[in-house]
């Protein structure tokens, strides 16, 4: 058997519907056609009334979905693209993430977010939006970066009593394949060490992490031993796993394909640099995008975003320094 | 209208041959009210096409090159390769390239329309184009609302193809007919058959004419059916066989041709000469925009300011390529 990441997407959504009669999935074409990726093929079938097809409304959806976790149901919202998740930005910002601490009732939502750029897709169909959401208090955000991460993690995410932000990565739908589902899962807020060295320590998420472990492939080669960290979620992001890497190596870069301003990349920097100043050995640095919107061609995309050759470039500055 | 279906349908066979980056979404089965509003327009007036529109967007001046630019990322065309497909205009012009978040152009015509307003400008229309899906939006309700407040001449066209994506009508809104939305607003409204090219022509005449004139925002609504996949990638499977069979399904462009027949304003190889000039004329377009550079990213600047002395680091001193 061979599982996709998006196989696992569905399969996780099958299986927290089927053990959980208070779960539902709402969103654009989510129904009969199975979501524009596929991540619900055939569930609104399996699971009749609980797959349900929403209209192009997405401040209206994730404000019902609000409502109905307050009556004690355990929505799954599926955003057809992340970036159209600013059109419900207010309910899930002030609404959601806000109501548990204003009211002690827990707001159990899971959003979706078809996140990251593939080939072509340009600035409306390619964002990371894990940082944006991450800022806000009362926000779970988890950024699985595996095919076993992103069945687990979904699952938990369901089971949580709070609203979680699920950034899916659109690259690794279909790239990621994995052999078996697994039994026993890496709880969220453990970051995963996902090769193990001593040079230097590479923390990422998301497809980042599989460009981390081609660079860390390649400078193998040449004897230099990198470790990947990959966070998983990047709220609660495991500070300490990474402060053990650094402790480790003396060598951290951070990367990440979101803009650069602040972000998730700068976070990992700060908390290194005022609780483990004395662990580098250089320069903590990191890489994300280019700070403009996401280019249409691809010409522009490659180099927008970090890949292997980019991060190779900024691992091999780093270990001379 | 047939040089806008000759475009889409190379571009479809583009996208098919893998020439192209990204969707390729067409508008076949819609280019009669497209059209429409493209014609009606005049210059000076703004135009904010949807997806479907290439037809809409050849009539309103839109040259197939450009089109084919924008599609296969050429750095001659108006988006230099940094947007490609549908998202193309040239707001200098009038003409603004939509972001994908639908609705969200409404807001932004009534906008440049009140700027019109500010400096003096009268006689002028914002159109703009939404699909059945794209009313349910926030922003279709406050824009709409926002234009009748404000009483500016916007045209808020809407398409109703019968499915957003796959989701049928039904499970998009439920009142009688879209139309009605114009009296919540108090804005004039029109519905109309929109696989008829002279129905079009005229309500959707009538409805830029009305605002022109000062009376208001104005709802269009058209019936018809999308002869096509969402976008190139979808076989719109879902597409009910009876709507299909019905006289929503019927093909705009033969609806029009035969008309011209049955007028005896055209011959029938008048209209194989025309096919075959607007065939040629799409050939030169996408030979030409093949020719053309794609984006360098090397020699990009990586600017998204235009106060170039506040962008932070990289790139700030490369000049900005002149706009062509
Ligand atoms: C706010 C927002 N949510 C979701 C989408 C994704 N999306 C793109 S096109 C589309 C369906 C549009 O249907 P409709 O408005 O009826 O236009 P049609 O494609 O039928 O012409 C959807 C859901 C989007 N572009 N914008």
């Amino acid at each position: 058997m061979s599982i996709t990441y998006l196989e696992a997407i569905r399969l996780a959504q099958q299986r927290a519907l089927a053990d959980d009669p208070r779960v539902f999935i709402y969103g654009q074409d989510v129904g009969a056609f199975g979501g524009a990726f596929k991540a619900t093929k055939n569930l609104a079938q399996e699971f009749p009334g609980r797959v349900i097809d929403a209209p192009i409304s997405e401040d209206a959806i994730v404000g019902a979905a609000i409502g109905a976790a307050i009556e004690g149901m355990r929505p799954i919202i599926e955003m057809q693209f992340a970036d159209f998740s600013t059109v419900g930005f207010n309910q899930i910002i002030n609404h959601a993430a806000a109501f548990h601490w204003r009211t002690q009732v827990p707001c159990p939502i899971t959003i979706r977010l078809p996140s990251g750029g593939t080939s072509g897709s340009g600035p409306f169909h390619s964002q990371s939006m894990e940082a944006i959401y991450a800022h806000y208090p009362g926000l779970i955000v988890m950024t699985p970066a595996t095919v076993e991460d992103a069945y687990s993690m979904l699952l938990e995410a369901v089971a949580i009593d709070d609203p979680v932000i699920f950034c899916e990565h659109k690259y690794l739908y279909y790239h990621l394949k994995a052999d078996q589902l697994p039994t026993e899962a890496m709880p969220t807020g453990k970051a995963r060490i996902a090769r193990s060295g001593r040079d230097m320590t590479i923390v990422a998420y998301s497809a980042m992490v599989h460009e981390a472990l081609a660079v860390a492939d390649e400078l193998a080669a040449e004897g230099t031993e990198i470790e990947v960290v990959d966070l998983r979620s990047v709220k609660p992001l495991d500070t300490d796993t990474v402060m053990a890497s650094v402790a480790r190596t003396g060598r951290l870069l951070c990367v990440g394909e979101a803009f650069p301003w602040g972000g998730v990349t700068a976070e990992v920097i700060a908390r290194v640099a005022s609780e483990g100043f004395d662990l580098l050995d250089a320069p903590p640095q990191r890489l994300n995008a280019k700070d403009t919107p996401v280019p249409y061609h691809p010409n522009l995309w490659t180099v927008h975003r970090p890949t292997a050759r980019s991060i190779a470039v900024a691992a091999r500055k780093l270990l001379r320094q | 209208m047939l040089l806008g279906r000759i475009l889409d349908e190379k571009f479809a066979s583009l996208y098919r041959a893998g020439k192209i980056h990204g969707g390729v979404f067409i508008g076949r089965g819609q280019e009669a009210l497209s059209v429409a509003v493209g014609q009606s327009l005049r210059k000076g007036d703004i135009f904010a096409p949807l997806i479907r529109d290439q037809a809409g967007r050849l009539a309103f001046g839109e040259s197939a090159v450009d089109a084919a630019r924008t599609y296969l990322g050429s750095v001659l065309g108006p988006m230099r390769g940094r947007d490609g497909n549908v998202h193309r205009g040239r707001p200098k012009e009038g003409y603004l390239p939509m972001i994908s978040h639908l609705g969200a152009m409404i807001p932004v015509v009534n906008g440049m329309l009140l700027a019109r307003r500010f400096k003096g400008v009268t006689g002028v229309v914002g159109a703009t184009c939404l699909g059945e899906g794209g009313t349910s939006t926030g922003a279709f309700h406050e824009g709409l609302n926002q234009a009748a407040v404000e009483k500016l001449p916007l045209v808020l066209i809407v398409a109703n193809n019968q499915y957003a994506y796959s989701t049928p009508s039904a499970r998009q809104f439920a009142c009688r007919s879209l139309v009605d939305r114009a009296a919540g607003y108090g804005v004039e409204g029109h519905s109309l058959d929109g696989t008829d090219l002279t129905a079009c022509l005229e309500t959707v005449g009538e409805a830029v004419a009305n605002a022109r004139a000062g009376r208001g925002p104005q709802l269009v609504v058209a019936r018809l059916l999308r002869l096509c996949g969402h976008g190139e990638h979808d076989d719109a499977g879902y597409v009910d066989l009876k709507l299909k069979q019905s006289t929503m399904g019927r093909d705009c462009l033969k609806v029009a041709e035969e008309y011209l027949l049955q007028q005896n304003w055209v011959e029938r190889e008048t209209l194989v000469v025309w096919r075959n000039e607007a065939t040629q004329k799409v050939e030169e377009a996408v030979a030409k925009a093949q020719r053309e550079p794609t984006p360098d990213p090397y020699k990009e600047n990586w600017c998204a300011l235009a106060s170039r002395h506040l962008v932070e680091g990289h790139g700030a001193d490369t000049p900005e390529p002149e706009d062509t």
